[in-house]
């Protein structure tokens, strides 16, 4: 590494370290202070009341049934997008499966793409369903997890909040403003917005080039905000539209990383207790550094199978030399690193370079990532898996020292946990399940595009990300054949839904229970000894799980190449 | 009952305001303050016509201008390769150890080598044998242009060095000093060569 790439990851941290206590902040602010008048307008003109609150099967029926209507809006607008409006490119509509695949893409905010977007969709459909659904997907993340958060601060009450308040309270004070800023600097760099279609360029030798243009930077800022990451264009943010500076790259991946790290801050307000919040920032931000150190050493090493060949994988003044293949020239590789290590870590899915090239030591981060699903991405849902991750390692505790587990003042008791484990369950189930499978059939198979190892790895890849509602790929898979539309579709909605049902039980049922205050014999959690304690629950629970699929994997792979094997 | 009407107007403002109000907004504010950029960077010549963007690869293959990196852009319905297609961009997405990417890699080394007048043995960029992941990286890196230096001054029957100094000059530093790599633009510095060596124009 050369001191540059130092310089570009110490400021960027630092703004992440400095930014996220103060947005999480603003979050608690958010939901802890009265209506404003503009939102009750919006209630008034949705026949909403704000002030009714509900239990928490009735908030679950409320996110299930609102995200079914945003779903079948976004689908008809897809399926049937020959007949509307701006499409004088005169698109075909996405078929059904691909159409399914989508909406149920981008209403769980997993934004895994099986079309792609430059040549497959009108403007319209990236503006009435892609925007819409990406603002919608991300509300509903957040609303989800500000509900279990009550389950923590509430006692002796079966009341978890309201929906719609929790819903329209982060969109009209946080999201849209900051989308709406950022998209304007994103125009500033360079990314397009326009409601034009193509361009013609008639180039310098004389051939044609057909540019394709749209509204690429409202949704640029939004994709990166929302923890979306559903790119305008096939390429996602490698395109140079989409992400057109070095400075728009640093953006993007601060934009995923600013409410992502601001909720355990935001968190630990909530509660009542900073403390809190800071420790669970101490384990997520120790393992994001961990994933970084790991991904940047990895993509830095020159391929020892073309170390014979006259061709210089050194970093010098003149070039940055690694694994520069499905990378773009302006970011280089420390750039690429930040922003796939944070677009991981935050669920978001978007990508500044292919990851289907990326060494089998950065592919292993991206799995470990996604499989511990630990990270507070997908706007709130991931940091309900943490504090779901957080109960277990206290009740694992609890159990070794034969007292009754205490969270936050909450006895944790069998029900709990049992939620908390089915919870957990989900994840090694939908994700080893499907791989197995698609591995021995035909229609699995023939999908796959790199051979050996790395081939095994894109369909692992494929249904972690969809479980985790990550959304990125490595984009080689052939993901578009109804096998996997279908499949995949069926993954992210159960991926989201199934595990988030069972943590709002289980904060209803933490929010009838009585506080009880600290005593001498209380397990604190508030302390390095927690964050240990839950850095080793997590790092075993995956290791339990997943080891086999990561042998086969990334390790299989990674010591071939250092054996000079290729496929 | 009165969720699924609560649902259906809330999705129907949703889509509304994120679908239309908000692009529609961002496109008002953004072309009067940022029209160049909103319309997509485009380079226009002499007589107004475009000749591409400043943001997205041309594929340039005569010998007296700079050459981009490989590309893995596909036709427009993607079902084979053409490279440079700005209608369809993609990356190889081929793996390290992936047989296909080592000859790729060698290939494009030998062809590399022979436009550019290279011994056989002589070490190429990195980054002018891998594709990238657009498929429309507009730049290049400086070790890279170097060495189609030469090609580019023979052709154009003009000193190294003018073409070295104009290297030097077109040469993008890290934004803001420290984001970054420091590269070439293929098609600014093509443009910037035909506006500095007209004579060559036509060969």
């Amino acid at each position: 590494m050369i001191a540059n790439d130092w310089i570009q990851i110490f400021i960027s941290l630092a703004f992440v370290v400095l930014m996220a206590p103060l947005v999480g902040r603003y979050l608690a602010w958010i939901y802890q202070s009265q209506s404003l008048s503009l939102e009750k307008g919006l209630y008034r003109l949705l026949k909403i009341d704000a002030d009714k609150e509900m239990t928490w099967k009735e908030y679950g029926v409320a996110i299930v049934v609102s995200n079914g209507f945003f779903f079948v809006a976004g689908f008809l607008v897809l399926w049937a997008q020959a007949i509307l409006p701006l499409n004088p490119r005169h698109l075909s509509p996405l078929s059904a499966e691909v159409a399914f695949n989508t909406a149920a893409s981008f209403v769980t905010n997993t934004n895994w793409q099986a079309y792609a977007g430059e040549a497959q969709l009108s403007n319209f459909s990236q503006m009435l369903a892609i925007t819409f659904l990406m603002f919608v997907g991300a509300n509903t993340g957040m609303a989800s997890l500000v509900a279990i958060f009550r389950g923590f601060t509430r006692s002796g009450t079966t009341m978890m909040g309201n929906y719609w308040s929790d819903f329209f309270r982060f969109f009209v004070r946080a999201f849209l403003p900051a989308c709406f800023l950022m998209a304007l600097v994103h125009v500033w760099q360079g990314s397009p917005q326009t409601f034009k279609t193509t361009v013609t360029a008639k180039t310098m030798e004389g051939s044609q080039q057909t540019l394709i243009v749209g509204p690429v930077a409202s949704l640029e800022s939004l994709k990166q905000l929302g923890t979306n990451g559903g790119g305008f264009y096939n390429a996602n943010g490698a395109h140079p539209y989409e992400n057109p500076t070095p400075l728009t790259n640093t953006l993007e991946f601060l934009e995923m990383g600013i409410f992502t790290f601001a909720l355990p801050f935001f968190f630990g307000r909530m509660i009542g207790r900073p403390r809190q919040g800071q420790v669970f920032f101490a384990v997520i931000f120790s393992l994001y550094l961990a994933g970084l150190g790991v991904i940047e050493y990895s993509e830095k090493m020159p391929n020892p199978l073309i170390a014979h060949q006259a061709i210089s994988q050194q970093i010098t003044p003149l070039q940055d030399g690694g694994n520069t293949e499905g990378k773009e020239t302006r970011f280089g590789i420390t750039q690429t690193s930040l922003f796939s290590n944070t677009t991981i870590a935050a669920t978001t899915g978007a990508v500044d370079g292919a990851m289907d090239s990326m060494n089998p030591l950065s592919v292993l981060v991206y799995l470990v990532h996604m499989f511990l699903n630990e990270e507070p991405g997908g706007k709130g849902v991931g940091f309900a898996g943490l504090i779901k991750e957080a109960i277990l390692a206290i009740f694992l505790a609890g159990l070794m020292v034969g007292r009754t587990p205490e969270f936050l003042g909450k006895k944790i008791e069998s029900k709990e946990v049992k939620l908390a484990v089915l919870s957990l369950l989900i994840t090694p189930l939908l994700v080893l399940g499907l791989t197995a499978l698609s591995v021995v059939i035909p229609a699995g198979k023939s999908s796959m595009d790199n051979p050996g190892p790395h081939g095994f790895m894109e369909v692992l890849y494929a249904f972690a990300s969809g479980n985790a509602n990550n959304g990125s790929a490595m984009a080689g898979l052939n993901v578009s054949t109804p096998y996997y539309a279908i499949l995949i579709g069926v993954e992210m909605l159960f991926g989201r839904f199934l595990p988030l049902l069972p943590l709002l039980a289980m904060a209803g049922s933490l929010a009838r229970k009585k506080t009880h205050p600290e005593t001498a014999g209380t397990f604190k959690t508030d302390t390095t000894l927690f964050v240990v304690l839950l850095f080793g629950f997590m790092v075993l629970f995956a290791a339990l799980t997943f080891f086999p699929p990561l042998i086969l994997g990334p390790l299989l792979e990674h010591l071939s190449i250092l054996h000079g094997i290729s496929f | 009952m009165k969720l699924l009407g609560q649902s259906f107007r809330a999705t129907v403002l949703l889509m509304i305001v994120c679908g239309a109000l908000y692009p529609a907004a961002v496109t008002a504010v953004g072309n009067i303050l940022f029209s160049h950029q909103a319309q997509g960077s485009l380079v226009k010549g002499g007589n107004g016509q475009v000749l591409g963007s400043t943001l997205i690869a041309q594929g340039f293959k005569d010998p007296k201008y700079f050459h981009p990196r490989p590309s893995a852009a596909m036709t427009p319905d993607g079902s084979a390769a053409q490279p440079y297609d700005a209608a369809f961009s993609s990356a190889s997405n081929l793996g390290p150890d992936n047989s296909a990417e080592i000859k790729a890699m060698t290939d494009a080394a030998a062809a590399y080598r022979l436009e550019n007048h290279l011994s056989p043995g002589s070490v190429v960029p990195i980054d002018a044998v891998t594709a990238s992941g657009s498929g429309l990286d507009p730049d290049i890196s400086l070790m890279n242009a170097e060495l189609q230096a030469p090609r580019v001054a023979e052709s154009r029957h003009i000193s190294l060095d003018r073409v070295k100094e104009l290297i030097r000059k077109k040469t993008i530093k890290p934004q803001l000093g420290f984001l970054g790599t420091s590269r070439i633009n293929v098609l600014m510095i093509n443009i910037a060569l035909d506006n500095e060596h007209p004579a060559e124009k036509t060969n």
